[in-house]
């Protein structure tokens, strides 16, 4: 492997890891804050990317067209999807146990698959990829780089820098790190939880779209795309540890190097290697690299 | 009164398994096909079901093991005649055991939701050795041409060829599972069980080593499941990873909550529903070209039946009376609070609620006689005793 190609895998490496990071936030302060085993999250990416897909044609049809109008449009259903969904749904769960949550958003999961295939069919579609980020950037002397896959990423770093800052400087941010870390003790000094759940919900449901409407472009819309995600957002959750911000980011970079390059290195083994890791992690630092409370 | 109603009691297990076996006289292929489908996944289930109703460990990972015995199965059956019965089901439980013993000696060290994630974890690399190498066929799977025999010197008790045959073998298999389960369930072991699942700092300080139970009960679960395993290589002959995917964990996952956890009749219920309910909504008589949406129905019952029944379908019965009972004016309390008190205790909640549930387990172990069960009524019992076993 010679330098340019490290480079380009290393760059795949951040790309994949902040596609993972997107999801894996939502997940995981919906996980430490709502205390819910959400199945269904990886169906938001999967309604995401189906969005875009089926977006794009009618936003060109009505509104001009422009990548970001989708984008922008994906994310405000997205956060409606959240609100409704929690009041409708999610806020039947709290009081249920683990295994009956699980139960519970594996039939959600059936319900978005199979209303997915109603709706758009079984087939395999692409996305084009807007016109404006469509060139490549050359890396070394013969090969380059698409712009798109620069910018998965530029927004992936925009989106954790952003939470950096409102988990940490904003007064949402500290009732969020205190649910996190004692949700009964947050409900009793008078926050409005149900309101601070609702919230939390369609945050995690509007990361996960995004990450959706962003890797469409790059992965193409299949059916079954939001289970793979889902797995591999759990292991990076649980590694991280959960409810932490901070180790969701450490972990999804660690599992988007070591797949990245694992199936560079060792095709056959490519599978098994972020098991691995999660396996030796979890049995070194049982509650993962950063727990949090 | 109380007399006969004990006797009929133990008169339905020899009933309705009398009616079992007589069932493959019906003679339609399909339904025998489907009842064989039904009872090796009730295995599955049961297995699990020690697991996560018994020793309160909820394995993510189980489809594994399932796995594991089918490979086994298909890898050492000859390809050209059948293979011997007996070495071949050792091989597969065998199999399927060492990988339990070796996985779970390390899942076990974790607790709560990082345990399901681990046994998931170990259960995905099962999957990609099958999946992405050339061992079992990889992704394509393979065949297994011949069902295989049991010979004693030249004489064949039975021939598994025989469809009736293979559906009474499987039956027995069921049988003795359950058997074999309930027998442990009322044992010491068992009672031992059940208090890992509701205070397992408790069963600690009462002096019990907890480790080697979870790990016995584990490997026993991961054996069963291999049977089961087994069993399903041989009704297709034909063997591919999808068998440990974690949707497969999952669905069997699904199967023992929805019958109801802490009862053995209740992963047996969960499986028949479940199986049943994708079988009706696939007809497509039923439902005509909707029947390839399958899914959605699906996806809305189990979302339905979890909200409607939180104890499970085996749980309907005590749910109905103490409704019944609330109607009367009866005071329902201590059955209300009792039942919500032990799932909270075994379900894996997360790390925060550690301190708070051992804070009120001494508590929840007064009132956990939940709607009549024997194994915490033992449980309490041995609990009772001054020092268990490993004082």
């Amino acid at each position: 492997m010679d330098t340019s190609t490290f480079l380009i895998q290393c760059l795949n490496a951040l790309q994949h890891g902040l596609l993972l990071f997107l999801v894996a936030s939502g997940l995981t302060l919906i996980f430490g804050i709502m205390g819910i085993i959400n199945l269904a999250h990886g169906s938001f990416y999967m309604i995401g990317a189906y969005m875009a897909f089926a977006l794009n044609p009618l936003v060109e049809r009505w509104l001009g067209g422009g990548f970001v109008t989708t984008l922008v449009l994906c994310l405000v259903l997205a956060i409606v999807l959240g609100y409704v969904l929690e009041a409708a749904f999610f806020s039947y769960l709290y009081r249920r146990d683990h295994l009956q949550q699980v139960l519970m958003t594996y039939g959600l999961i059936l319900v978005f698959e199979e209303i997915r295939s109603l709706l758009v069919g079984n087939d395999v579609h692409g996305v084009p990829v807007p016109a404006w980020l469509a060139g490549s950037v050359p890396l070394g002397d013969i090969l380059t780089y698409p712009v798109y896959r620069l910018f998965i990423s530029a927004i992936g770093i925009g989106v954790a820098i952003l939470l950096y800052w409102v988990l940490t400087r904003t007064r949402l941010g500290m009732m969020v790190r205190a649910g996190a870390s004692n949700r009964e003790m947050i409900g009793s000094l008078g926050i409005d939880i149900n309101r601070l759940y609702r919230i939390v919900f369609a945050a995690g449901v509007a990361l996960a779209a995004l990450a959706g409407t962003i890797a469409a472009p790059v992965s193409s819309v299949y059916p079954g795309m939001g289970n793979s995600v889902l797995i591999m957002c759990f292991v990076v959750v649980v590694i991280g540890g959960i409810g932490s911000i901070r180790g969701a980011f450490l972990a999804a970079m660690l599992v988007g190097t070591v797949e990245t390059f694992g199936q560079v290195l060792f095709p056959s083994a490519a599978g098994i290697l972020v098991y691995v890791l999660m396996a030796v992690i979890l049995l070194c630092k049982p509650e993962g690299l950063f727990k949090q409370g | 009164m109380g007399q006969r109603m004990n006797y009929a009691r133990r008169l339905i297990p020899i009933a309705v398994l009398l009616a079992l076996a007589a069932f493959p006289l019906s003679g339609n292929d399909y339904y025998i096909g489907l009842a064989i489908k039904i009872m090796i996944y009730a295995i599955f289930a049961l297995s699990l079901q020690l697991l996560v109703g018994g020793a309160g460990l909820i394995s993510l990972g189980h489809a594994a093991f399932f796995g594991i015995g089918a490979y086994a199965a298909a890898l050492l059956s000859p390809e050209s005649e059948a293979g011997g019965l007996l070495w071949l089901l050792a091989a597969a439980l065998g199999s399927a055991a060492i990988y339990a013993l070796i996985t779970g000696a390390l899942a076990l060290r974790t607790r709560g939701v990082y345990f399901i994630m681990v046994t998931l974890a170990f259960s995905q690399m099962a999957y990609y050795v099958f999946h992405d190498t050339d061992i079992g066929g990889g992704s394509d799977g393979i065949y297994l041409y011949f069902r295989p025999q049991m010979s004693l010197a030249g004489w064949m008790p039975f021939d598994l060829e025989n469809p009736g045959v293979y559906y009474l073998f499987v039956l027995v298999c069921l049988a003795l599972t359950w058997g074999f389960l309930a027998m442990l369930g009322r044992s010491p072991f068992g009672a031992a069980l059940t208090g890992i699942r509701l205070n397992e700092q408790r069963m600690r300080a009462a002096g019990y080593s907890t480790f080697p139970y979870k790990l016995t009960a584990y490997v026993i679960g991961a054996t069963l499941a291999g049977l089961a395993g087994f069993l399903y290589a041989l009704k297709d002959g034909f063997v591919t990873p999808e068998l440990l995917t974690w949707e497969q964990s999952g669905l069997v996952l699904l199967m023992v909550i929805l019958g109801g956890m802490h009862r053995l009749g209740g992963a047996v219920l969960g499986t028949v529903t479940l199986i049943l309910l994708q079988e009706l909504f696939q007809s497509q008589a039923l439902f005509g070209d909707y029947a390839k949406h399958w899914h959605l129905p699906l996806g809305l019952t189990i979302i339905a039946l979890v909200a409607l029944l939180p104890n499970g379908l085996a749980g309907l019965p005590a749910q109905w009376r103490e409704r019944r009972e609330t109607r009367r004016g009866t005071s329902a309390a201590p059955h209300s609070s009792a039942s919500t008190v032990p799932s909270s205790a075994s379900a894996g909640t997360g790390p925060r609620a550690d301190a708070s549930r051992s804070r009120t387990a001494s508590s929840s172990f007064a009132i956990a006689s939940p709607t009549g069960t024997s194994n915490n009524a033992a449980a309490a019992q041995s609990l009772s005793i001054p020092g268990g076993p490993h004082a």
